[in-house]
């Protein structure tokens, strides 16, 4: 698993550019003095201000994303509105104020066996396949743009498919794409090639439907899981996912797991 | 010279950093600019624990409610695995304790005690005791019992963490210093539930009930220190709540020797090297943090 490490402690950085593409925030900030991050590793973000003055006076707590996009000092986040920090977040403009501290945890691994890379994603769980995918197209022996099935809800949603270069795109509601989950889209791809890698991110129930396919077929797979967290560094041991090691932080020893560790990946 | 001889007054509490995580996700530089004057472990018990199911944490208004479960590798992983690594920081280390019987807590005193790289000892008394089913630390009687029955097993300092789910802090506080502790510490996460979004009426955490902590309990801390200041003359480690150099201020002006940074920490890993230098700016000559 690759691993860049964090520079020690917070830092304030400026929001560079906010968008909005379908149902969800594409965040960008500057980030002059970080390092560049390996795809899959994530950040904790805080408002710079007004953190803490929302519903129920929350947020609190910095929250935790996957980086989507690391170029020259400036990184990118896709958000979905979802609770008081991701709507605080979602409020910013460019040149507000921003606490960053990462990059934290494990990335994603180049596939064993000279498999191909095989990306499966649903809803904002988009983020971290498209910074492997840019890994993927721009690596050095080999580049390839690796196949990449996306899920959505709805077509608001699947407007985040536009994020990732020709992906193939399952909607729940049939607005977009093909009508049904993306694991109908995994199956027909990998009755194509089975000899892939499959990297996934996304929503538990689907997570979990990806990991038992790929076991049953004795295919391996990477998945990078998502849990509340509260520091992003090991600290305060509450990001925990049950794993045949026993229990493992998802901010150290994850948030990007080798599916052969998990027995199930749906969370209470 | 403040408890223990320590450079300046503030630390961690006990399970809110992990110097061999926070390592891992920062490097070396944790070394150079390590946030705390000593370093508190997480609980050490006797026996390997798995801790709680998930979901572990909550957010609260201002605050944050945790039922974590004291996860350790249990005291022969702790000396094999992590003894060494915290031998590695460059301050003081105090070892946070806790078994549910006199013997055990006993045998974790005495081999954690005769640890050279070991400078004090802290003793989590927030679990009951399998004999009388009382939280030791809930209790004045328990508090001594257990102390007289570990009091002589260690020459270090011994911390009793005091918890604020009970009648009085301050009268464990004065059985603690009658048996023999050489420092208290507190408060501990105050008690908390919190509702299950989708499942009304069942409680969201793994572990049912946890414990709050944050700026949300820091007037709760400010009273029970001011309160165990006024009964006992052992020195004290004041902490809940702590986000600035004021608040470790505040703690100290109301009888406090050290203050400990804990969930602040979870927001800024470098809030406790925060707080010294603004309790530096505050109280001139006092502390001596330069970096």
């Amino acid at each position: 698993m690759s691993r860049v490490l964090a520079p020690l402690g917070r830092r304030s950085v400026s929001v560079a550019s906010a968008e909005r593409v379908g149902a969800y925030d594409v965040l960008a900030c500057t980030d002059p003095d970080g390092p560049a991050p390996a795809p899959g590793q994530f950040y904790m973000l805080a408002a710079g201000a007004r953190w803490g003055g929302g519903a129920d006076e929350r947020p609190f707590l910095p929250r935790a994303f996957s980086v989507m996009r690391a170029a020259a000092g400036r990184l990118e986040f896709m958000l979905e509105n979802v609770g008081p920090g991701t709507a605080r977040l979602g409020e910013l403009r460019e040149g507000d104020p921003l606490w960053l501290t990462g990059p934290f945890g494990n990335g994603f691994s180049a596939p064993r066996d000279g498999r191909r890379p095989l990306l499966v994603g649903g809803g904002v769980g988009t983020a971290p396949l498209v910074s492997w995918s840019d890994a993927c197209a721009g690596d050095v022996a080999a580049p390839a743009r690796p196949v990449a099935l996306l899920g959505f809800r709805d077509a608001a949603h699947a407007a985040g498919a536009a994020l990732l270069p020709g992906v193939r795109v399952a909607t729940d509601d049939g607005s977009v794409g093909h009508q049904g989950p993306v694991t109908d889209l995994l199956l027909a791809e990998l009755g194509r090639d089975a000899h892939v890698e499959v990297y996934s991110c996304g929503p538990p129930g689907m997570l979990e439907a990806v990991r038992a396919l790929c076991a049953e077929r004795e295919i391996p797979a990477q998945l990078a899981l998502e849990s509340g967290m509260a520091c992003g560094y090991g600290a305060c041991f509450g990001c925990v996912v049950p794993t045949r090691e026993g229990y493992l932080r998802l901010c150290v020893d994850g948030p990007v797991l080798d599916a052969s560790i998990l027995d199930d990946v749906t969370h209470p | 010279m403040t408890f223990l001889g320590l450079d300046d007054p503030v630390v961690n509490a006990s399970g809110t950093f992990d110097a061999i995580a926070a390592r891992r996700a920062f490097g070396d530089a944790l070394l150079d600019s390590f946030p705390f004057a000593a370093f508190v472990t997480k609980t050490v018990t006797v026996a390997p624990r798995d801790g709680n199911p998930a979901p572990r944490l909550y957010e609260l208004p201002s605050g944050l409610l945790n039922s974590i479960g004291l996860p350790n590798k249990g005291l022969d992983g702790f000396l094999q695995h992590d003894l060494p690594q915290l031998a590695e920081l460059p301050v003081p280390l105090i070892v946070n304790v806790m078994g549910n019987a006199h013997d055990e807590v006993a045998r974790l005193v005495e081999t954690v005690g005769a640890r050279e790289e070991v400078t004090a000892l802290e003793l989590n008394v927030s679990c009951p005791n399998v004999k009388t089913g009382l939280m030791f630390g809930a209790d004045p009687n328990e508090v001594a019992g257990l102390l007289d029955a570990v009091r002589g097993r260690t020459g270090k300092p011994l911390i009793v963490k005091l918890t604020p789910n009970c009648a009085s802090p301050a009268a464990v506080a004065a059985a603690a210093e009658a048996h023999g502790a050489d420092a208290v510490s507190l408060i501990n996460t105050l008690r908390g539930m919190a509702p299950h979004p989708h499942r009304p009426g069942e409680p969201w955490l793994g572990g049912k009930t946890g414990g709050v902590s944050g700026p949300a309990v820091r007037a709760v801390a400010l009273a029970q220190v001011s309160e165990v200041r006024g009964r006992i003359a052992l020195p004290i480690i004041g902490m809940g709540g702590v986000q600035c150099g004021r608040h470790a201020d505040d703690l100290l002006r109301a009888g406090a020797d050290l203050v400990a940074v804990g969930t602040e920490s979870f927001r800024d890993p470098l809030a406790g090297l925060r707080v010294r230098k603004e309790l530096q700016d505050l109280r001139p000559g006092r502390s001596s943090v330069s970096r």
